[in-house]
């Protein structure tokens, strides 16, 4: 299974023309929050109209769901700007985006055997 | 554009890897992670102290904190991420985040300098986060027996001390299925003596070559 980059929509060995916080306008602010472990989907709805090209970079990864984590990493972009993308999108409807577990959530039994019934049959 | 229709999301599991610089965690990572380990950095500014810029503005350093992690897909509904933690101490503050609702972790020794786990032990036993140990097997150096390790981390007889190649993919799945065993047969009870909150690393005494292993 592969991502956008085993896709070959990113150069893993391309330089970022772009400083990564002009991106954002110097914003560092996410109206949204999001968390590394937060999942995020693109809705197929939104504003219909021009997106900015990192934003519609940034919405191109999340047709599957993903981890905020795993878009930073593909947009090669600090983790802070890449929630702020998000954020702009999550805001506008074009993204959804999902809390990950809290660490109550995170070790009840139920979800342990889940994983441990996936790991065992890998 | 195709859009994803159902509402329901997968559930991401975070499983922390820690240990000392040099460990091993990168390679763990990659020996069980579907994917080659994603790097994502932070950016940390800091003032400098005592440092003024021309106009008066105090001058910012910063720093960038990076780590890799790597995925398990389980089903359409349960993701596994691996999160290898920064191994360097002047990083602790990125623990905190990187350690937020993780589910356990492994922390991976190296029995030749098994006191660069002390701060990983100290850590998650503050945060409560319940690990195993596995000691990384490098080609030549002395085997242990969990027993010794557990003795010289001053573990209590509740923590799995295992081994492991961190390049083997089997060997680190099996590290991965022993840490949720762990979980399982430690649901619901408390470790005993685990410390107050409030993150402080108690001072633990160097291994020299006369100590506990030797």
């Amino acid at each position: 299974m592969t991502g956008p980059v085993g896709e070959g929509w990113l150069d893993g060995d391309a330089a970022r023309p772009v400083r990564p916080y002009a991106v954002i306008r110097g914003r560092t602010s996410p109206s949204v929050h999001l968390d590394l472990m937060s999942m995020v989907v693109a809705t197929g709805a939104g504003p219909g109209g021009y997106l900015e090209p990192d934003h519609e970079q940034a919405l191109g990864l999340c047709r599957q769901p993903a981890t905020v984590a795993e878009v930073a990493a593909w947009l090669r972009l600090p983790v802070a700007a890449a929630k702020v993308l998000l954020s702009d999108l999550a805001e506008c409807g074009a993204l959804r985006a999902a809390p990950p577990l809290t660490a109550d959530q995170a070790v009840r039994r139920p979800l342990l055997e889940r994983v441990l019934d996936g790991l065992q049959r890998l | 554009m195709a859009s994803n229709a159902s509402n329901q999301m997968p559930t991401g599991v975070k499983l922390l890897v820690a240990g000392g610089f040099g460990v091993g965690k990168t390679t763990f990572v990659s020996a069980v992670s579907e994917i080659r380990p994603l790097t994502t950095e932070e950016q940390i500014t800091a003032a400098s102290a005592g440092v003024d810029s021309l106009d008066g503005v105090e001058a910012k350093s910063t720093t960038t904190v990076a780590f890799d992690f790597g995925r398990i897909t389980l089903s359409a509904e349960l993701v596994l991420y691996l999160f290898g933690m920064p191994g360097q101490t002047r990083f602790w503050f990125m623990w905190d985040e990187l350690s937020a609702g993780a589910t356990g972790a492994v922390i991976l020794a190296d029995t030749r300098r098994l006191d660069a786990c002390f701060a990983a032990v100290d850590f998650f036993e503050s945060r409560r986060i319940r690990f195993i140990v596995a000691a990384n097997e490098f080609d030549g150096a002395f085997r242990y027996e969990p027993d010794e390790i557990r003795a010289a981390l001053k573990l209590g007889l509740h923590v799995p001390v295992t081994t492991c190649d961190a390049r083997d993919h089997g060997s680190a799945k099996g590290v991965l299925i022993a840490l949720i065993r762990h979980l399982l047969a430690t649901d619901g009870g408390q470790d005993p003596g685990v410390p107050a909150s409030g993150y402080l690393p108690p001072a633990r005494p160097s291994l020299t070559r006369d100590g506990v292993l030797s």
